[in-house]
């Protein structure tokens, strides 16, 4: 929930189905009329036809230089970072963070995946990246399979009380986190699960709820109420209509809330440490705890190579669901 | 005959809102019943009513004799056709129209069979297999219907089935669905705002106007005879013409407005009551007024002139200035009328309607 992608913007809607398609017969009539081409003499003199683009007008070179100028910016701490985590330490102590390697090692991403000490144990990250695995997957799929459901129920099901429930979901998500940090350590001891991964796992959920069913509850008001209607003309109850008239035609803001819920919850670094305990510790906690590790010389090849390998979840998410959700658009899988 | 929806004491309220008003309405088997009145009258709401989409707040909705005020949609026996199609987009025509039948726990060939038989009927066997994205306005419409027609219902409800297409088209489908019910014979209830589909297509008119039925008759009663002047108003194109005047005089009865006096002894009162002097409107159409020698001839003539025309071809209507109030009448289509010339103009008064000035109503 931290970033937010530029890709929610057009999926946050139902796309609306074109009332008036159109029509076929007028689109034949008019290609069919010839089309006088090249140019006629009988034009007055000065600009004709298509404007012609200055490429390099002082405005695209201002834009185009800004734009690869910030680029850049955001380019280059990932740069170092790369070339640091191929870099031997001798190399590294030679100083020029910019200097590409002289001779490239994959050592250090050996030892940060596998080798790198945080506190007792020495198995590197792979314990948190599967810690943060086991976390992850059910938190989102929790999350997010009881928020659609929310959405759809606030949406579509105006049930009694549902304005009030509506409002006070959406207050929950204005209580600072802080708050309730304590009085959920408090509950989650109490039934036992505090220290425990189901622990955080229900805590990622309840997190995520407010914002995920405000997501939901838009994009299922903006499908169609003639739809929904229809449906139960049809003889289909809650479900039936959630499952195959909502689903079939969400796809876009599933995508958006898969990818709210990786990246926040993979990049969550509080409630990992607070309500889990050592040898739980997702990958940010244990990161954090190989970067600032109080012992021996500080490994900067490791320490990078570590954080571009927990930075790799979200990254990587961004890249394919990006792809999934413009194939999901492009194929009119949920146009009308 | 029992009827086939029968609505007693009918009311909806939304929130505080009354919507709906103590509505009573029985439609008979195989009427072809049409609800027509401007926008936001409560149409939809009263057709939502009774399938069962929304929950009334009193009252009782009979279909086929049977009570099915508290019955979800699908068991009261209806199929239903919306405004804006609303087909599943990501089921084909084929998964559009089985939908239903699949929830209802059909039988496989049963189903087939009738997806055939509708897709014949409607002529859109041939798409089938398309998603509804790949359809035109038209065939979409049709699909929507068919999806109605499969589940053999006894009553069908269309929703302004034909608002979103164009004119030639709506004009098509609008024959096509009279020969669909002249062929099934089911009850329909049929919601629109255009009231030439309303003439056409009806039985019966019911006319609305906010969560009331005024008038509730055959196509000819409400043009010939409009039980208020709201609905003398809303039936014919160009509406009708008004003047606010009085009745005056004692066993010859006039009606007086400015000019205009005109000896009512043809004249059918509704209530031979009403047949007295007081303040009242009179009402006539643009088609009853005649002009020229024939003007000359009727009980009452006078010199009107043009201020507007609008010729459609087949007729022509002119707006004329009379007393200083605008009128139109209806002219022949090859009139040579101009602006600005004078026209004798003309009625009978057993062509004339007339309201009462306060409550509106035929007298
Ligand atoms: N869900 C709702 N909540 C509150 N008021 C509503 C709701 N639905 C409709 N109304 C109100 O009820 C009245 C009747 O609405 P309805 O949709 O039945 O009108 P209509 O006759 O079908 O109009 P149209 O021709 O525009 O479709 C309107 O005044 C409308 O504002
Ligand atoms: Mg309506």
């Amino acid at each position: 929930m931290t970033k937010t992608p530029h890709l929610l913007k057009n999926s946050l809607k139902f796309p609306q189905p074109e009332l008036e398609p159109v029509d076929t017969t007028v689109a034949v009539a008019t290609a069919a009329t010839p089309t006088p081409s090249g140019t006629r003499s009988d034009l007055e003199p000065g600009p004709r036809g298509r404007k012609p683009a200055r490429r390099f007008s002082r405005r695209n070179l201002f834009i185009y230089g800004t734009l690869t100028l910030v680029a850049l910016y955001y380019l280059l701490p990932l740069y170092v970072m790369v070339v640091t985590s191929l870099k031997g330490m001798p190399e590294i102590r030679l100083g020029n963070i910019f200097a590409p390697p002289l001779e490239i090692t994959f050592e250090p991403w050996v030892k940060a995946w596998s080798e790198a000490c945080t506190g007792l144990n020495c198995d590197g990250l792979s314990r948190g990246f599967w810690n943060s695995v086991r976390i992850l997957v059910p938190s989102v799929i929790l999350s997010i399979a009881i928020a659609s459901v929310n959405g759809y129920a606030l949406a579509n099901w105006r049930f009694k009380g549902a304005e009030l429930f509506f409002t006070i979901l959406i207050v929950g998500a204005f209580i600072p986190y802080q708050v309730m940090i304590y009085p959920i350590v408090i509950m989650l001891r109490e039934v036992g699960l505090y220290g425990s991964l189901t622990g955080l796992v229900l805590v990622h959920s309840v997190f995520g709820m407010p914002i995920l069913t405000l997501l939901f509850r838009n994009y299922f008001a903006s499908v169609p109420e003639e739809l929904f209607k229809a449906a139960r003309v049809d003889g289909a109850g809650f479900w039936a209509i959630y499952f195959k008239i909502m689903l079939p035609m969400s796809l876009p803001i599933f995508v958006v809330a898969i990818i709210l819920q990786v990246t926040g919850i993979w990049n969550d670094f509080l409630f990992g440490v607070i309500y889990t305990k050592p040898d739980l510790y997702p990958m940010t906690v244990q990161l954090n705890n190989i970067v600032n590790s109080t012992q021996g010389v500080k490994e900067y090849n490791v320490n990078m190579a570590a954080t571009i390998l927990t930075g790799l979840v979200p990254l990587s998410i961004y890249f394919l669901s990006g792809k999934l959700f413009v194939r999901g658009i492009a194929a009119g899988a949920v146009k009308g | 005959m029992e009827p086939s929806i029968s609505i007693r004491n009918l009311s909806l309220d939304f929130g505080s809102l009354r919507v709906l008003k103590d509505l009573d309405l029985n439609v008979g088997q195989g009427e072809f019943l049409v609800l027509l009145g401007s926008s936001g009258c409560g149409k939809s709401t009263l057709l939502n009513c009774i399938a069962g989409l929304l929950e009334i707040s009193e009252g009782q909705i009979f279909i086929g004799g049977r009570n099915v005020t508290w019955e979800e949609p699908s068991q009261r026996g209806i199929g239903m056709v919306f405004q804006s199609y609303a087909l599943y987009p990501q089921m084909t025509v084929a998964g559009n129209l089985s939908f239903g039948l699949k929830n209802a726990g059909l039988p496989k060939a049963e189903i087939a069979a009738r997806v055939d038989r509708a897709a014949k009927i409607l002529q859109i066997e041939p798409l089938l297999d398309r998603k509804p994205a790949a359809l035109s306005g038209g065939q979409r419409q049709r699909a929507a219907i068919g999806r109605a027609l499969v589940r053999d219902a006894d009553v069908f409800l269309f929703d302004e089935p034909l608002s979103n297409l164009d004119a030639k088209l709506r004009a098509d489908l609008r024959v096509e669905i009279k020969q669909l019910h002249s062929k099934l014979k089911n009850t329909m209830i049929y919601v629109t705002h255009d009231q030439i589909e309303a003439m056409t297509l009806a039985d019966r008119i019911a006319i609305m106007r906010g969560g009331s039925i005024l008038q509730l008759d055959t196509p000819e009663e409400i043009y010939l005879r409009p039980n208020c002047r709201y609905v003398a108003n809303f039936i014919g194109s160009p509406s009708m013409n008004f003047f606010d005047g009085r009745i005056e005089g004692g066993d010859h009865l006039r009606f007086v407005s400015g000019s205009l006096n005109l000896p009512l002894a043809g004249y059918a009162f509704a209530d031979p009551q009403g047949a007295r002097p007081g303040p009242a409107t009179l009402g006539i159409r643009p088609e009853h007024i005649v002009s020229g020698a024939e003007a000359e001839a009727a009980a009452i003539s006078l010199t009107a002139e043009v201020d507007l025309i609008e010729p459609l071809g087949s007729d022509t209507f002119a707006r004329v200035t009379l007393d200083g109030s605008n009128l139109w009448i209806r002219l022949d289509g090859q009139a040579r009328t101009r602006p600005g010339d004078r026209l004798v103009i003309g009625f009978a008064p057993e062509r004339a309607h007339l309201f009462d000035l306060d409550t509106e109503l035929r007298l």
